[in-house]
């Protein structure tokens, strides 16, 4: 079919005035409630920073984001329950929204990080009070310039910002919807839903301000950048099919398709078209989960947020990332497997390797476990490229186990302090376990797990990921993994040995005792970390009964 | 009846686990105890004996499953005892003579602060002992084996201040962990052959297997049986051995541990009738240590170490004998048997010396002891006459079974062993007269100043005493009518083989060898005067008395091979296996730093990878569908 055709035949339906009618929406506001009720919360929240006064906002913000995100989670186990994971999983909100198995199982991994981040973001006993207020782990007034009089006025005025709480409300809403949207559009607005506030959270450290709002601004830049390559890659794959819808794109890839768009006459089909939109849109997503070569976002950003956020953001965003990562090669681009997997391989194959390598020289425990996250976005993708059944639901689960570990580790990272706030340089880590072995101890779980060692849920996740990788014909990209595997436990061991078998430091750190919240975030980072290590099998059904995608 | 099996073994556990967790409280009882506790063990022997002889011969072995040991899926054990007439026999000899050592080492220990422990290491030793003969499998069986092995090492190390004893008992460990190896790779081919420990199944399977399993077992059981039994190349223990006190050299080093070789392979019998190479393995091992010991046994001037020696060629006789088959393996237990009399005799009557003697051991300062110790000279004497084979004694009568049995092997291989068996009683002879003669006959070569030589008491006589009945009597009772060959032969089955030789001329040259060997004995030491300092003697002597450099050989080839062994893989360890552990280590290290630079901290270089990952990627897409 010509050009020119196609752009006459347009012309003159148009002016034939055959306009069809802009049908009036159907939202299932049931189905989406767990999102709505997030939204709703964080849109309350925004209104009690404009009318609550100052002294009640704290825990007003507390009370609302616990609840809200309480409530999520039951109406996502409501969901549930009621078959939306298995029999009744559809597509809601015309066509935008998937209500399906992994995406609430997803859904209720995040809620559940988020509550326990929550918590890590209320805590306010790690710093002695300030001017007879007590202050937490963000900026007393984030507007004002760092080292300035304002800063210290406001200091002195005891103010806190409240705000990070309907701002982590409103990520939390984004992170819902992504892995569970359903076009490509839904797909992009729940990106920057979530990735704004993180923009923001970022540059609200108390300490070390400077870079905190050095790291906020590398990341909304790199972050901008990545979603110029998804939004591009979006507008080339709608002019491969003509729809971003991802079941219509997914038809045009199989080739069920046969009319074409006049509209797009010159590029459906074309599946150069296809390939870049798809590598473009892939980019986009590897840049969240953070995966090499797109990763080098990660150390910094990790290093400079408050180390709440960072404990958010590594565990939260990652599980909505490769949410959004799976169902897109699971639901949209599973025609073209053979072309994707390959590229897959290379980058599971460098962020793997790459993650694991350079966290052996590095001093600072954030940086560390940055690098340890970069690492194990590689075994995630490792389980996201066996393209099967079990590769799916080893994903889910490995998603759930890391998320809790993460939050635990860096709310311990809170604890270990000296005059500068947190001590991060490992060396200060030195003998830590004799003068705190309970602290110690804790952390030391959460870093076996990290390696993999067997009774802790990292062990069973990592074996879960490989064997379905195996089985999906991906045995070499197991080799690696297991190698990089090793060259990981010697850093997390490395720590280890640093806290229990070497010489306290005269001048070392101090370990600050927390409130009952942080205490409550690492409780139930080691026992999710020792059930799910233990006694795993539940938790692995839970995974595999949801592992299937609606399309 | 069968229920006092268990109890049989109990009764001296049970003395050993009272007597080593009891504490200094009962220093004044221990001895007591522990000698009651043997007794009660002979007791309950003499008891299923009697039993046994109330029944014909093809009823008499019982068993008694006691309970199952390791009742896993595919991997059965279970404790189990199996008392037929060869276990009879050992049952009666370890805890017969068992007793009597437990009443001379109350005299002989009676100055040492440790007699408590040491009756507790005897106790031990006994219900091991019990153990290893009882077993109806070869895994209980190992149980034993490793547990006679723990006791002669305690009882061997018992003066542990004495660096000397505490080496002895190490050497004695170390070889014995060989032979031990020997019986457990022997025991895991049986399982995996026959998927069995139990004798029962073994030996009935043992008939459909192939050569190769049945060589190897056999071999395997071989080497177990020289390293406890001390036969070459596994001899060199038994002489350093003798730093034991003198009960346990006599119970444990000539009685009754070191013939577990012996027993074992009699039991295995089954295997060794169905592979003839390795049976002529035995035969050979049995006639090289038969000269071996005593050649040794000539040389030695220590009156402990020449009668190890002599031990070690008796038990000489006795593998060869089961390496006959079954026209040996009754003359061999009855060897055994007669063996463990005059053989503990001639220990204790040594003890008995050196217990007069200030524990003086160089038989050159001693001389013309008969006068001042007439009870322990008769009865040393009857066990000297017994050893050479002097007509009408035990020796005599089974030493001249091996012999006949040796020529009756048939062929050339008949004619050699029967001469080494000839050649090894006249050797018997020469040293056995040498000790009789440098220790009781001639003047005195002690000094009468410092040495008051005594009879010992009752408890250390009496003891010798019975033994020396039995070093008379054993050898002509068991041969009656063939009385011990049938009583045996159920168990080890028995054929007369075929003579070339009659059994007159065997005896007859029997007792010419003996007289030859009296004779020149008497030559070189009755007739002339000991000297008090050893001569050089000839390069054989000297070799003799450094145990045929046994030690030497030993030393270079397994120390220092081992050493240069362990050496060269410590080097490979230190400078291969370590270096690429350590290369690959520094390796990623040094990768982890340069790519750690990549991280410069400007988002514009990030920005740059980023994009040209990007490019990378949507090239490598394309690429694909391209390729």
């Amino acid at each position: 079919m010509s050009t020119a055709t196609a752009v006459h035949s347009l012309w003159t339906t148009a002016a034939d005035g055959k306009v069809d009618k802009i049908p009036a929406p159907h939202i299932e506001y049931a189905q989406l409630a767990p999102t709505l009720i997030v939204v709703g919360a964080a849109v309350v929240g925004v209104l009690i920073e404009a009318f609550v006064p100052r002294k009640s906002r704290y825990y007003a913000q507390v009370f609302l984001s616990v609840i809200a995100l309480a409530a999520a989670f039951a109406a996502v186990v409501a969901l549930a329950a009621d078959g939306y994971g298995t029999t009744k999983a559809h597509i809601a909100a015309m066509g935008a929204v998937a209500v399906d198995g992994p995406a609430l199982f997803l859904q209720g991994t995040i809620l559940l990080a988020s509550i326990v981040a929550i918590f890590t973001f209320a805590e306010r006993r790690l710093d002695p009070e300030a001017h007879g207020s007590r202050v937490d782990s963000f900026a007393a007034q984030a507007a004002s310039v760092p080292g300035s009089d304002s800063e210290q006025a406001a200091v002195k005025a005891g103010f806190t910002t409240t705000e990070v709480f309907p701002l982590a409300l409103f990520a939390v809403s984004g992170m819902l919807v992504f892995p569970a949207a359903n076009d490509l559009l839904t797909l992009f607005v729940a990106l920057e839903v979530f990735s704004l506030p993180l923009y923001l959270l970022c540059a609200l450290a108390r300490r070390k301000r400077l870079m905190s709002q050095e790291a906020a601004v590398k990341y909304f830049l790199l972050g901008a950048f990545s979603s110029a390559f998804l939004l591009f890659g979006i507008a080339l794959l709608y002019g491969y099919a003509g729809s971003v819808q991802y079941a219509a794109i997914a038809d045009v890839v199989d080739g069920t398709v046969q009319t074409v768009d006049p509209a797009l006459a010159g590029t459906m089909g074309n599946d150069a078209l296809l390939l870049i939109g798809g590598a473009m849109l892939l980019m986009g997503l590897l840049f969240k989960v953070g995966a090499v070569p797109f990763h080098m976002w990660t150390p910094d950003v990790y290093q400079g947020a408050p180390t709440p956020v960072t404990g958010f953001m590594a565990a939260a965003t990652k599980v909505a990332a490769f949410g959004a990562l799976l169902r897109l090669l699971y639901v949209v681009l599973p025609g073209m497997r053979w072309d994707w997997r390959p590229v897959m391989w290379g980058v599971a194959i460098v962020t793997m390797v790459g993650g694991a390598i350079v966290a052996i020289t590095q001093t600072d425990i954030k940086r560390l476990l940055a690098y340890s996250s970069i690492a194990h976005a590689g075994f995630i993708l490792a389980g996201v490229i066996a393209t099967n059944a079990d590769g799916i639901s080893s994903v889910l689960f490995y998603l759930g186990a890391y998320s809790f570990v993460t939050i635990g580790a860096f709310a311990c990272v809170t604890l270990v302090r000296d005059a500068g706030g947190e001590a991060t340089h490992l060396s200060k880590w030195a003998g830590l376990g004799r003068r705190s072995p309970l602290v110690a101890a804790v952390f030391a779980v959460f870093l076996l797990a990290f390696a993999g060692i067997p009774l802790t849920s990292g062990f069973t996740g990592k074996f879960a990921v490989f064997k379905a990788a195996a089985e999906g014909g991906a045995g070499p990209l197991v080799v690696v993994g297991v190698i990089s595997s090793a060259i990981a436990a010697f850093f997390y061991i490395r720590v280890i040995v640093l806290m229990f078998f070497s010489e306290p430091k005269p001048d070392g750190p101090t370990v600050a005792v927390p409130s009952p919240l942080t205490m409550t975030a690492i409780g139930v980072g080691v026992a999710v970390t020792l059930v799910l290590g233990v006694a795993p099998q539940y938790f692995l059904d839970l995974a595999g009964q949801a592992g299937v995608f609606v399309r | 009846m069968e229920n006092l099996i268990a109890l049989l073994i109990a009764a001296p556990l049970l003395g050993a686990a009272v007597l080593l967790c009891g504490g200094r409280r009962l220093d004044a009882v221990g001895h007591w105890l522990g000698t009651l506790l043997a007794a009660v063990s002979f007791g309950l022997g003499v008891a299923l004996f009697a039993d046994m002889l109330g029944r014909s011969a093809d009823n008499r072995a019982v068993h008694k499953h006691l309970f199952s040991w390791v009742p896993v899926e595919g991997f059965q054990a279970d404790v189990g005892f199996q008392l037929d007439q060869l276990s009879m026999t050992f049952v009666l000899l370890i805890t017969g003579v068992g007793t009597l050592i437990h009443i001379y080492s109350i005299g002989y220990m009676e100055h040492d602060e440790n007699r408590r422990r040491f009756f507790g290491y005897l106790n031990l030793f006994l219900a091991a002992m019990l153990l290893l003969v009882l077993a109806d499998n070869y895994l209980l069986l190992y149980v034993g084996w490793e547990g006679v092995g723990l006791a002669s090492y305690l009882l061997i190390g018992f003066w542990q201040h004495k660096p000397s004893a505490a080496t002895a008992a190490k050497k004695a460990f170390l070889v014995n962990r060989v032979g031990d190896m020997g019986l457990s790779i022997a025991i895991m081919v049986m399982f995996t052959t026959w998927g069995s420990f139990a004798f029962s199944t073994v030996f009935n399977q043992v008939g459909e297997t192939g050569w190769g399993r049945n060589t190897t077992v056999g071999l395997m059981l071989l080497l177990a049986a020289c390293g406890k039994s001390a036969q070459v190349p596994l001899q060199s223990w038994l002489g350093d051995a003798m730093e034991g006190p003198t009960p346990v050299s006599a119970l444990i080093h000539a009685a009754t541990m070191v013939t577990a070789g012996v027993y074992l392979i009699t039991r295995s019998g089954a295997i060794f009738n169905q592979v003839q190479d390795v049976q002529t393995v035995v035969v050979i091992v049995g006639a090289v240590t038969l000269l071996f010991g005593a050649i040794v046994g000539c040389a030695k001037d220590d009156i402990k170490k020449a009668l190890a020696g002599s031990t070690m060629s008796q038990i000489g006789y006795m593998i060869l004998a089961t390496g006959l088959g079954p026209i040996g393996y009754a003359f061999a237990i009855m060897h055994l048997v007669t063996h463990g009399f005059f053989k503990a005799g001639l220990f204790l009557g040594a003890g008995s010396v050196m217990h007069g003697m200030n524990d003086e051991v160089d038989m050159r300062k001693y001389g013309g002891l008969r006068k001042y110790m007439p009870v322990t000279f008769v009865t040393f004497g009857l066990g000297y006459l017994a050893i050479i084979g002097f007509p009408g004694l035990s020796g005599f009568w089974s030493k001249d079974k091996i012999i006949e049995a040796a020529f009756a092997k048939g062929g050339t291989e008949g004619w050699i062993l029967g001469a080494v068996t000839l050649l090894g009683a006249a050797i018997t002879a020469y040293y056995m007269t040498r000790v009789m003669l440098m220790t009781f006959f001639g003047e005195k070569r002690w000094n009468e100043e410092e040495t008051h030589p005594h009879e010992s008491p009752g408890t250390m006589t009496i003891p010798m005493i019975v033994l020396a009945f039995g070093s008379v009597l054993a050898g002509g009772l068991f041969s009656i009518n063939e009385s011990f060959v049938k009583w045996l032969e159920p168990v080890t089955s028995f054929s007369h083989g075929d003579s070339p030789v009659s059994a007159g001329v065997v005896t007859a040259s029997t007792i010419v060898v003996l007289l030859i060997g009296v004779g020149l004995a008497w030559a070189q030491y009755g007739r002339k005067p000991v000297p008090v300092v050893a001569p050089r003697g000839s390069l054989l002597t000297r070799a003799a008395r450094r145990d045929l450099l046994q030690d030497d050989f030993n030393h270079v080839v397994l120390v220092r091979g081992g050493e240069h062994l362990t050496r060269s893989l410590v080097y490979v360890d230190h400078t291969l296996v370590d270096g690429v552990v350590n290369g690959t280590a520094a390796g990623f290290g040094g990768l982890s730093g340069r790519l750690r630079k990549l991280q410069n901290g400007f988002a514009r270089s990030y920005a740059v990878s980023m994009f040209g990952g990007a490019a990378v990627l949507i090239a490598a897409t394309l690429l694909m569908r391209a390729v």
